[in-house]
């Protein structure tokens, strides 16, 4: 039996723990939170052990592994201290505020060979898979420029009491809902090279951001377009969108489903024939051992347990996938905070000059227009 | 209970396949006129059961109905409780407790306000539950609700968490409170069927994913056959179309073939539709009566003809 603990029973903890407590090969150790009510609840109602301190938790209730679903300010400390136990680590998204931080811990996993993830469930929705799979294989050939579209009802009105509402504790659309489109993007194009373009701000919110929008840039000439934006009630719950363009196509994305269109051309193996292309997540999705809320909660929970089962570090949603989401996360900010990088003041002088206006901008930017 | 239930996913914008229909879906949808005017005309074709969520658009459909009692005095509703979504985002804005208060009964209802502070400072579960139970049921009153339903976000995610004293309170408050029959929604039936043995509850009502291709069913099909051939209880089955992945007969095909399955629960946004579903049951039925092979007197289309007559 595999011993697992669980440090933080808010939303995203219960929610784990709801999937884990069924697995047939664990046994839910202990429980640990900073607010004594529910694990009161807990412990009386379900009888599991629950623990104020999480290190008391480690020290007492010896897990093999935790999953941490703390406010995102303080993953870092607690899988720090789990790792040098050589527990095996899953972690909520964001995985670390700092991005110093989360580069420790990636190296620290990797020398006491823990099992180490982190919460992003997209990757774990098959119609997502089934994207990566074919733009893998190349079938809209070339992608040049993508758009990933994430909107939600979270932040409706101007309030907040919790530590989602506290930018430093790790809350707002940032690091709640564009780390999800981020990681999403590192998952099917890899890393940008750079972001440009990045608006971060509140609509209603007074302490951290609603909405978050930029342009990212990759090695080869890829370049995509962020949207994301929390305070948008036409969406009923949580919704993420992939459109790609390729020079043979286009792909779309989203829970439901996978389009692809072949503008010439077919893939007989992948079943892809000229034009439009559909597959349902009836098709995409494997089933789950038991489902609570979506099947890709179930699947990365029990990716975990197997990883750890079978001794598995590599990871499709390791700490260092991870730090890749903070790394983009950081430049996102950065880039916010500098503004426009061109200016219509910029492009009057160019004008006055009378140099052409492409020429000026090129030397300022560096990019062929 | 009736054989062919009425949904309500086609109202608020859910559609498992397609997001795009589920938001052309949520736009003619957003009149409560608009959802009356299907609802009557699944009237029409003879299904009188609405199963529908504690959404707060229902209170409008309830409003109605209260209404025109004449017209609706055989109207059955099936509450399915709580519509998850209002709870997930309040618990994501507000935390935990921050949630539980907004939703615990407030303004004129002094006394059950000191009531749920009490359950809260006492973490006495059963007056909590209670109360939020009482809160969602407001928009029903006086309207018939001989069955009431926990949802299977709910039900899953607590059963998931072993609380099952929460199955308890729920069925004896909608008893006792409602004189209503618990129902339980899951996608893990047979696990589900356990534990509502498992706290006593004879020959529960459970509502479950039950489909050809075995999607969403949690523990396999083989194991959803079995339970259904040779346990006690009373399935309802639906996503019988694996939202648009099997052909309509095929998939009521497959459901009508199984034992023991009391009623299945539909979506439709048109009379065509609706009717075209009622049409295949009702032949799905004849077709396995007049087969000699075919022992059933249990199958969905079996009490249809009687309640439809």
């Amino acid at each position: 039996m595999l011993r697992v603990g669980i440090i933080g029973v808010g939303k995203m903890g219960l929610s784990h723990l709801s999937i884990i407590n069924s697995h047939p090969s664990v046994r839910v150790v202990g429980l640990c939170d900073a607010t004594g009510y529910l694990l009161d609840v807990m412990n009386r109602y379900t009888g599991v052990d629950v623990f104020a301190n999480y290190r008391v938790l480690f020290d007492q209730a010896k897990p093999d592994a935790v999953i941490i679903a703390t406010p995102s300010r303080t993953h870092g400390e607690i899988a720090r201290h789990a790792l040098e136990r050589g527990i095996h680590v899953f972690v909520e998204k964001p995985f670390c505020l700092s991005v110093g931080e989360g580069q420790d811990l990636v190296n620290l996993a990797a020398r006491v060979k823990a099992v180490n993830q982190v919460g992003y469930h997209y990757r774990f929705v098959g119609a997502f898979q089934e994207a990566k799979r074919l733009l893998e294989r190349g079938v809209v050939a070339e992608p040049h420029n993508f758009r990933v579209e994430t909107y939600g009802p979270v932040v409706l009105r101007r309030k907040g009491g919790t530590w989602r509402s506290n930018k430093s504790e790790g809350g707002g659309c940032l690091y709640d809902y564009a780390s999800h489109a981020v990681n999403l993007v590192n998952y099917l194009f890899g890393m940008p090279s750079g972001v440009g373009g990045s608006v971060i701000r509140g609509v209603f919110s007074k302490g951290v951001d609603d909405e978050v929008y930029s342009t990212l840039f990759f090695p080869g000439g890829l370049s995509g377009q962020l949207c994301i934006n929390w305070s948008d009630e036409t969406h009923r719950k949580m919704s993420m969108r992939v459109e790609v363009w390729g020079k043979n196509g286009k792909l779309n994305a989203d829970r439901q489903e996978c389009q692809v269109y072949l503008r010439s051309g077919s893939f007989p193996d992948l079943k892809l024939a000229e034009g439009w292309n559909l597959r349902y997540t009836t098709e995409l999705t494997k089933p789950v051992r038991y489902y609570v809320r979506g099947e890709e909660y179930s699947a990365q929970i029990d990716y975990f347990v197997d990883c750890i089962e079978s001794g598995r570090l590599e990871n499709i949603n390791s700490f260092a996938a991870a730090l890749e989401t903070d790394v983009v996360l950081e430049m996102l900010q950065r880039d916010a905070e500098l503004g426009p990088s061109t200016t219509k003041a910029m492009a009057t002088r160019v004008d006055k000059r009378k140099n052409g206006l492409g020429q000026w901008i090129r030397r300022l930017g560096g990019h062929d227009l | 209970m009736d054989q062919l239930l009425f949904g309500d996913n086609q109202f608020f914008g859910v559609n498992h396949m397609s997001e795009e229909k589920a938001r052309t879906q949520a736009m003619r949808f957003q009149n409560t006129q608009a959802v009356i005017e299907v609802l009557d005309a699944a009237l029409k074709e003879g299904i009188r059961t609405f199963m529908c969520t504690t959404h707060d658009r229902i209170a409008g459909v309830c409003d109605h109905l209260r209404l025109n009692p004449d017209r609706y005095r055989d109207y059955i509703l099936y509450p399915c409780m709580p519509y998850a979504h209002k709870y997930n985002n309040a618990v994501t804005e507000l935390g935990m407790l921050g949630a539980l208060q907004k939703f615990l009964p407030v303004g004129g209802l002094l006394d059950a306000t000191v009531q749920g502070g009490l359950a809260l400072v006492k973490k006495d579960i059963e007056g909590i539950v209670r109360l939020l139970i009482d809160a969602e049921m407001k928009m029903f009153s006086g309207l018939n609700t001989p069955v009431i339903f926990l949802q299977n976000v709910v039900a899953d995610f607590l059963m998931g968490l072993g609380f099952k004293e929460a199955f308890r309170i729920f069925a004896t408050h909608v008893k006792e409170r409602y004189g209503a029959e618990p129902g339980f929604i899951t996608m893990n039936m047979p696990r589900m069927l356990d534990l509502l043995e498992d706290i006593g509850l004879d020959n529960p009502i459970i509502c479950a994913t039950i489909n050809k291709i075995g999607f969403r069913m949690c523990g396999g099909i083989e194991l959803y056959e079995k339970t259904l051939a040779e346990r006690k209880f009373r399935p309802i089955a639906m996503s019988v179309l694996a939202s648009g992945a099997i052909q309509p007969e095929e998939a009521i095909a497959y459901v009508c073939k199984l034992p023991n399955v009391k009623a299945i629960v539909f979506g439709a946004s048109s009379r065509g539709n609706i009717r075209q579903t009622r049409a295949l049951v009702e032949q799905m039925y004849l077709r396995r009566t007049a087969s000699p092979s075919a022992g059933g007197e249990q199958g969905p289309g079996n009490a249809l003809s009687a309640s439809l007559a």
